[in-house]
């Protein structure tokens, strides 16, 4: 079984940690991974605001990366919905033929990290280990476009020592929404203030997600507003063990602190 | 007197950026949203076959839309030999005019309304005032948005940004002037101001000679029409006047009457929650013989107003099949927050941030912001009875805001040119897209970032301010994901597909591998 990371562009840039406890959490398991360097970006950003052409170029680049690879494995309901929804649209409407088909392809192939884990390795037992009270939102996309379900919560509740504590409201948009976020940013802060609000209600030290564009936004929310609740994506819960996280060396432990912690 | 008018208001961000300040309004739309979003979801779930009901009435409204102009015709045909009249309008300017000769030719000065959408769309009330014909609303909230000098806020609920405090005012202090006055004592429960209400509008219904009215479905194999509503107000129009005109938009003809099967179980569950619609009415052309119940002569007036347009483009005609539930609306957290008002037409929430710019165009900075009035998070799709994917739309009219296109315009396929405003985010767009084609330049930019991730601002100036104006941003780490592989697993274990620049897409694959082994090679 040949897997690839495709560790998306806001998770290479911004949180590498949650590329390294993806890749961690897999290799745990048994899988080997590839990290193929030509990867960028799946064009979700450009496409969302209309700039489906821009995105025809990165369409085309992600199915050449990950061509040959069984599975395509992403920490992003995003991603993966981007990746799955609209890449063959775009390419069957850019390129046709051929190319269009091996678009296809690799849209099938891509999944997002609870899928890869649930349905293609059957595992919902990680070995995991996190001892705080976590929330979870499901994100959009993840929820609505990928149909996730339970599958995250289901990771989450065979995590040793983790309490799992509802989120009300949960199913309601965080109010990032990509371009939205900064084009109507009255709504989306609104939106991110009852969010948070919502989060701190439950007394939760850590809210759970499996997209960090979303949980940069919910984060970024609750850091302004003072609160103590850390943004922690799923793949950094899973990838925690007794001795620590794998993602980085440092004992971890502390709820989201594996986010940023240096090399 | 006759209601506001949404000509002249500003981009959907700075109206909805004043409704969020506005804390009463939101507390108002939070409570009505929330209580009819928890009660559709029990209604839905009580319908095993939902899913089905659901692809059916999408199924129906699609082969209804590709044979439109078949439908029409057949339906023409019924209402005349039914012993109505069938007119049409190209555009809203044209169906006033029709409206307003043939309320003349009554020679009545007055006409009781049926709550539409149609004619919300076209104006019809402030066009009938110019001609000094005065238009009565009968459904309650038109009758509070009405009094109020105000405009609705929701298809299915216009007033649903008043709560009774509000609307006891409002009765209180107007009613007087429009006909019987309410009750000097009047209290905010709902049934003493139903009861002010219903007094108000019984005097309106008996001396009315003319009615118009929309219709949430027409049907081509009998020409009958069909208008669905809770209150029995409806009923007293259609049946009481002399006259009924009827303007109805091109998109709501079924076939059958076994459509309406299929219609009349989505309809009622998706907007008010109730498992069977209050007042059906049913009616194929006039009253014929004397003694007849109904009114002996009836108009059709079938309105276009950019149908056809929408009906070109293969991506957005999905949105005439919608069969204005609100459902979309009442399950937007974008609608709650910014209210009905912001996106400055009859047609609120997400519906009409797909169908305002289809019908009016993306010409003005109002319509070319309302495909932006969206977080994408798909709840709107996820409940509209008729299954149209509204983020898709959305999508594709971003694309014809910032890119321009082929666009049908008043019948004719036309170069749309992108919207003003959008040339720095299009700079931006292309240079994003650039960096992401040659990843040595984007492990570039990281390590730029990380090397200076001790000097950024916490603030940002420019456009960068709407996200730290309510945000933290976040810290940029020492190495990102990249950075790290290379060093950690870079000899060997990078795979067949080691380095970056190695794909075949630029069609120089022999020179950016070069490239990228130049720079592979310094990294290590």
């Amino acid at each position: 079984m040949r897997v690839a990371l495709f560790v998306t562009c806001v998770t290479d840039t911004l949180y590498p940690g949650t590329g390294r406890a993806t890749l961690a959490v897999l290799e745990r398991l048994g899988v080997e991974v590839d990290f193929p360097l030509a990867q960028s970006c799946c064009g979700q950003p450009q496409f969302n605001t209309g700039y489906r052409r821009e995105t025809e170029p990165l369409v085309r680049r992600f199915a050449e990366v990950f061509r040959g690879y069984d599975h395509i494995v992403t920490p992003s309901g995003s991603c993966a919905a981007m990746v799955r929804e609209n890449h063959p649209r775009i390419a069957a409407r850019a390129f046709g033929g051929r190319r269009a088909d091996e678009v296809a392809g690799a849209a099938s192939r891509t999944y997002e990290l609870s899928e890869f884990l649930v349905d293609v390795l059957g595992v919902t037992d990680v070995g995991a280990y996190y001892p705080h009270t976590v929330t979870y939102h499901p994100t959009c996309h993840g929820l609505r476009t990928l149909g996730l379900g339970d599958r995250p919560r289901r990771l989450l509740e065979n995590v040793r020592g983790l309490e799992l504590v509802e989120l009300p409201g949960a199913r309601e948009c965080c109010g990032f929404g990509g371009t939205f976020a900064v084009k109507n940013a009255a709504v989306s802060a609104a939106m991110g203030a009852d969010k948070a609000r919502g989060i701190e209600g439950t007394g939760a030290e850590a809210v759970c997600a499996v997209d960090n564009s979303c949980l940069m936004h919910i984060g970024g929310t609750l850091a302004r507003r003072g609160s103590a609740v850390r943004p922690v994506h799923l793949a950094e819960i899973l990838a925690s063990t007794d001795g620590g996280t794998a993602t980085d060396g440092t004992a971890g432990g502390t709820a989201g602190g594996t986010r940023e912690a240096a090399r | 007197m006759s209601g506001g008018t949404f000509l002249g208001m500003p981009a959907f961000p700075e109206a909805a950026a004043a409704a969020v300040r506005d804390t009463r309004l939101r507390g108002n739309l939070r409570h009505a949203t929330g209580t009819i979003r928890a009660k559709r979801a029990r209604a839905v779930a009580e319908l095993p076959d939902w899913a089905g009901l659901r692809a059916a009435g999408a199924a129906i409204k699609d082969r209804t839309l590709r044979h439109l102009d078949h439908y029409l015709e057949r339906l023409e045909e019924a209402v005349t030999a039914a012993g109505g009249t069938v007119h049409w309008a190209a555009d809203a300017a044209e169906a006033n005019r029709i409206v307003t000769q043939l309320v003349r030719a009554t020679g009545e000065s007055e006409v009781v309304k049926v709550k539409s959408m149609a004619t919300q769309e076209i104006g019809l009330n402030q066009a009938l005032e110019a001609a000094g014909i005065r238009a009565y609303e009968t459904d309650l909230a038109e009758l509070i948005v009405q009094l109020g000098d105000d405009l609705p806020s929701h298809i299915l609920v216009p007033a649903i940004h008043r709560n009774r405090g509000e609307i006891r005012d409002i009765f209180r202090s107007e009613m007087g002037r429009w006909g019987r006055p309410a009750p000097e004592d009047l209290s905010e429960e709902p049934a003493e101001l139903a009861e002010a209400a219903r007094l108000h509008l019984r005097e309106k219904f008996l001396r009315a000679k003319v009615g118009i009215s929309g219709a949430n479905f027409m049907v081509a194999e009998t020409g009958t029409l069909v208008v669905v509503e809770s209150e029995g107000n409806g009923r007293m129009c259609l049946t009481l006047p002399e006259t009924l005109i009827s303007v109805v938009g091109i998109e709501k003809v079924v076939p059958t009457w076994r459509d309406l099967e299929v219609f009349l179980q989505l309809l009622p569950r998706s907007s008010t929650a109730e498992r069977m619609n209050p007042y059906t009415s049913m009616w194929t052309g006039a009253a014929d013989a004397e003694g007849a119940d109904g009114p002996r002569d009836f108009h059709l007036v079938l309105l276009d107003n950019g149908r056809t347009d929408a009906l070109a483009d293969t991506v957005g005609r999905q949105a005439l099949r919608c069969i204005r539930c609100s459902a979309c609306l009442n399950v937007c957290p974008v609608y709650e927050r910014a209210g009905g008002h912001a996106y400055g037409s009859a047609y609120p929430g997400p519906i009409g941030a797909i169908l305002t710019p289809q019908l009016r165009g993306t010409v003005t900075e109002l319509d070319a912001s309302l495909p932006y009035a969206s977080s994408l998070c798909g709840a709107c799709y996820e409940v509209c009875p008729v299954a149209i994917d509204i983020p898709q739309v959305l999508v594709h009219l971003r694309e014809r805001v910032v890119e321009g296109g082929e666009a049908t315009v008043r019948g004719r396929r036309t170069t749309i040119r992108p919207a003003r405003g959008h040339a720095a985010e299009r700079a931006a767009m292309r240079a994003a897209r650039w960096v992401f084609e040659h990843p040595a330049a984007l492990r570039a930019g990281q390590r730029l970032a990380s090397r200076t991730r001790r000097l950024h601002p916490r603030r940002l100036p420019g456009p960068g301010r709407a996200w730290t104006a309510s945000r933290e941003l976040p810290e940029v780490p020492a190495e990102s994901f990249r950075d790290w592989w290379l060093r950690e697993r870079g000899n060997g274990s990078g795979g067949r597909k080691g380095r970056e620049d190695q794909t075949d897409q630029t069609g120089q694959a022999e020179q950016t591998e070069r490239a990228g082994r130049a720079e592979g090679g310094g990294d290590r």
